[in-house]
Parts: structure tokens; sequence; C-alpha cells
């Protein structure tokens, strides 16, 4: 091999190496607008290879927003986002998507008239439909009450299991992080901890990274190592899950009278 | 009796023709929700294409196998009516989507408008034949008075209709692209989260659809043997409306609700009176909305859950 070569290799693997200590995710500094109106302010957000990440607040702080901006809709104006230490502050949608990250979004947006399958296979659409079988299977013992439901319409299930089949049609991509966006909205308690802990026991047994947006902060924070408040578009708080639970200001804001 | 039967080939014929026009408004309504009003020029655009090579082919290079000479006009129009299809929503629709609602309305009505002035001006206004290229025909019925035939032609349109519409409905329902189609149809945000390249399938959509006018143009010049510049704007209204009494969005039921309204026409003029053939298609579509506005096999809105 040339010496030119090596360089190159040496080269690579002090890349890899370095992306490697690097957060999976990290947003700089970010700044998002709909039309004039900012909506995310100078925002800073890291999500580390193996972590949960939770990050709380109220209705419109700018939560979802922040979501939407990791994937460019809108795309940030100001400020950098990297995955993987890759820049795609600038790609679009669709090329993000096909990047090893995954997004359960607000209001879950399952494919009402696409069957269950379907609406897998549409998860499964960047990977071109490889190891779909084995994914669906996992999928189906994961949650099972798709397999009763595979042939059913999306649009008739219940919001639970339309919750199930958005992080479910998410996972089929095999991401490196999903993102949630409110999974627990407009869900019983006892579903809700059913997908809290399936979250947990993914990131627990197969170091799946989680980025997860939440209204009900208590067991977001619960479940997150760390944590981010974000209050009308900026992070004001952050720290790991048990602190911020225990924080005198999170407490008053977000947990009192709370559901626990 | 007997005329019965010749009147019923003769509309199934005809409605077949306005069928596949009516695929191309139902595939492009049901992924952007927009009637592309230029959908009907593109159609005789195509036929103008057709035309064109079907002249050079046995003129010019004087081809004699009619099979060969169809199936290679064929082509050549689908791919190039398929370009200007690509390049139609590429100018004229793709800068106006996110605007409001109306904008690309009226920009297809610019093309359509656009459209039929270009070929008036490159191909003259008069009416344009060509010889015919298929005469037989196959005798199904013979009494002393009467004689029930099917042309072959008339076979040829009708099975080339139900492939068609065979073929696209297997590729909306059963394969990936189909698959991503209908994601974008009913969320498109969701579908480009999910890795789908949006703008490419709608304009996919836009070149399937010119493609299957060129069928339906291409087989109109073969039944008619001749075309104008203005034989783009009735069928395409016909057309729209068999989608429109169909269910818009359902391809079975454009190819459905085309059979209908050639079927009426004919009929119609058959036993009534042709100048009312118009009438009476437009008659039934009203009737059919006031009981089902959805259309015949069209899903009624449902909301969001």
């Amino acid at each position: 091999m040339s010496v030119a070569g090596i360089n190159v290799l040496v080269d690579e693997t002090r890349a890899r190496m370095e992306a490697a200590k690097a957060p999976l995710l990290s947003v700089r500094g970010v700044s998002a607008y709909y039309g004039s109106i900012r909506a995310l302010k100078n925002v800073d957000v890291e999500v580390n290879e193996g972590e949960i990440v939770a990050l709380i607040g109220a209705n419109g702080a700018g939560k979802s927003t922040l979501m939407m901006t990791i994937f460019g809709q809108p795309q940030a104006r100001e400020g950098t986002i990297t995955f993987a230490g890759q820049d795609i502050t600038r790609l679009p949608t669709h090329e993000i998507a096909r990047l090893n990250l995954a997004q359960s979004p607000e209001g879950r947006r399952i494919f009402s008239r696409m069957t269950v399958r379907e609406n897998l296979q549409m998860g499964a659409a960047v990977n071109g439909g490889k190891h779909f079988a084995e994914d669906l299977e996992r999928m189906c013992t994961l949650f099972p009450r798709l397999r009763e439901r595979i042939d059913q319409r999306g649009g008739t299930m219940s919001g639970g299991e339309q919750q199930m089949l958005a992080i479910a049609r998410a996972l089929m991509s095999r991401p490196r992080l999903l993102m949630l966006d409110e999974p627990s909205l407009g869900l019983a308690p006892l579903v809700v901890k059913q997908i809290f802990s399936t979250v947990r026991e993914l990131n627990r047994t197969e170091g799946l990274t989680v980025f997860i947006v939440e209204q009900n902060a208590y067991h977001a924070l619960k479940l997150a190592h760390r944590g981010y408040v974000m209050v009308t578009g900026a992070v004001t708080m952050s720290g790991t899950g048990q602190a911020l639970l225990d924080d005198p200001q999170v407490k008053a804001a977000y947990l009192e009278g709370g559901q626990h | 009796m007997e005329f019965f039967a010749q009147q019923f080939i003769n509309g199934l014929t005809l409605g077949s023709i306005y069928g596949l026009i009516a695929l191309g408004y139902t595939m492009v309504f049901g992924i952007i929700g927009m009637v592309n009003f230029a959908h009907g020029d593109v159609f005789m655009l195509s036929s103008f294409i057709a035309l064109i090579f079907f002249l050079i082919l046995t003129t010019w290079l004087g081809l004699t196998s009619v099979a060969l000479v169809f199936l290679v006009v064929l082509i050549l129009a689908m791919v190039l009516t398929a370009l200007w299809g690509w390049a139609i929503e590429r100018v004229a629709y793709r800068p106006l989507r996110g605007s409001f609602r109306l904008a690309p309305l009226i920009s297809a009505i610019g093309v359509s408008i656009f459209l039929s002035n270009f070929v008036q001006v490159v191909q003259g206004a008069r009416n344009k034949p060509v010889p015919p290229l298929v005469r037989d025909v196959i005798v199904l019925y013979q009494n002393e008075q009467y004689t029930v035939t099917l042309s072959y032609k008339q076979a040829i349109i009708m099975t080339t209709t139900a492939l068609l519409l065979a073929g696209f409905w297997y590729l909306v329902q059963r394969t990936p692209f189909g698959r991503a189609q209908r994601a974008c149809e009913q969320d498109r945000r969701m579908a480009a989260l999910l890795g789908i390249n949006v703008d490419r399938t709608i304009s996919l959509t836009f070149v399937l659809g010119a493609a299957l006018a060129a069928v339906a143009g291409t087989l109109y010049l073969l039944y008619y043997g001749v075309v104008s510049f203005s034989d783009g704007f009735v069928p395409g209204v016909k057309a729209f409306t068999a989608a429109v009494l169909g269910g818009i969005g359902s391809l079975p039921g454009a190819v459905l609700g085309g059979l209908i309204i050639g079927l009426i026409e004919t009929f119609w003029s058959a036993y009534f009176s042709i100048e009312y053939k118009d009438v009476a298609a437009f008659l039934i579509l009203i009737v059919v909305l006031i009981f089902k506005p959805s259309g015949i096999l069209g899903r009624p809105e449902v909301e969001k859950v």
C-alpha cells in the first residue's frame, strides 16, 4: 500500500475515533423561524451514543419545532446540526431520514389508509426492504398488538396502538437515534407505561440512543439519563434526569399536580 | 338487440379512451390534490406526436408491418409525452407548490391554453388525417338485416385499457413506488421523514400520467384517424368528468367512470339525438354527485383520527 493510501487510512481512523467521542447528535446555536417568528432561539442540545435524553417544556415551547428542525423542516437559519459527525443543517428532509435517524413525530402521523404492514414497509423504505421479514417479526414481538392488527388499516386502530405503530415504523429503518415526539399524548396511563418500558428496554438491551420530547415531564425525566428544559424557544436548564426531577423550579413548573 | 349490442361495443371503446385519460387525472389529483387541467391538451399533443411518427415511419421509411409501426409509434409517443409531462410539472406546477390552492389550477389552465395554441401554430388549424392502419373486423353475429362487428381497433383499445388498468393498479398497490406514492398522497411531510423524495415521486406521477395520455392519444388517432389542435378540450373535460364520476383518486373508478360516460354518450346518440349527447353525459354526472358526492368507487372523506 502506498504512503498516501496509509495516510488516508490514518485520517479516516482518526476521523472515526473523533466521531466516536463526539456526541451522536449535536445541535449548536440553532435558531429557526416560522415566517418572521423566531421559534427556536440559539438552542444547544447534545445526545450521546447510548443515552436517553429528554426535552421537556410547556405546550408551544418549541420542542416539536426542534424535532422538525433537526429533520430540516424548517431548516435552521442560524447554527449547525451534526449527526454522527456529518453536518446535516442544510440537507433536505428525505436525505436526513436516510442517515440512521428516525422520528416518530408529534401526532403519530401514521398512514391511516394503509395497513399496519404497509406502514411498517414505509418505515423500512430507506433500506430498500432488506431484512424486512426479520424486522417485522421483531416489531411484532416488541408490540404484540401489531401482530393482531397486521392487515388492518392504520386509521382503524386505537390511539395507543397507533403510537406503537408509529414507534415501530421508526424502528424499521434500524436507526442509531430514535426521536420520539410526545409518545404519551392522549394515551391511557397503562399504555404510556408500556411504551416507556419498551423504550427503556430497547436502550438497555440494544444500546439504542433515544431523544424524547415530552410534556409528561415526570415520566420522561424518570426514563432519561439526561434532560433539557425548554421555555419559549430557548433551552433554560439541563442536567441529569434525577437532578431535574429534584430541581425546585422544574418541580414548580412541570411536576406539581402532575401525573404521578 | 343487434343494434344495442353494436352500440354497446362502440360505447365501451370510446369509454376505454376516456378511462385512459381519466387515469392521468385521478393519479395527479390523488397525489397533490390538484386538477391538472392541461391533461386533456397533453393527450392532444401526444396524438400529434403519434401522427408525426406514424407518417415518418410509413411514408419516409416505408415500414409496412402494422404491428411494428403501431408499437414504435406508441413507445415514441409515450416517451416524448412523458418528457412533456415532466417539463410541465417542473416549470408550471412545482414552483407554485406551497402557494395558495388556486395558483397551480390557474397555472394548469395557462398550460392548457399554451399547448393548444402551440400545436395550432406549429401544425396548423386544420384536421390532420392519417390513412387507416387497421381495417379488419371480427363479425360477432349476423342475420339478414344486421351485422354486429368488433373491429380489431376496438379490440386493441379495450385490451390495452384493461391491461394498463391492471398494471397500474399493481404498481400502486403492490410496489415500493406505489406505496411511496400513496404515502405522499396521505401525508407528504411524513413521507419525507421516512426518506421518500417527495418531489421525485410527484414528478414520476406526472410522467406516468402523461405516458398514459400518450397511449390514449395514439389509440384515439388509430380509432378516428384524424386529430386537430382543439381535440384536447372536449375529451379532456369528459375524462375529468369520468374521474369524478368514478371517484377521483381511484384507478378502477377512473376507468369505470370512463366506460359509463362512453356508454351513455353512445347510447344517447344512437337512440335519441347526437346533438345532446354531452348534455346526457353531464346530467348523469350531476345526478350521481348529488347522491354520492365522492363518486362511485371513491372513498368518503374520513376525518383525521
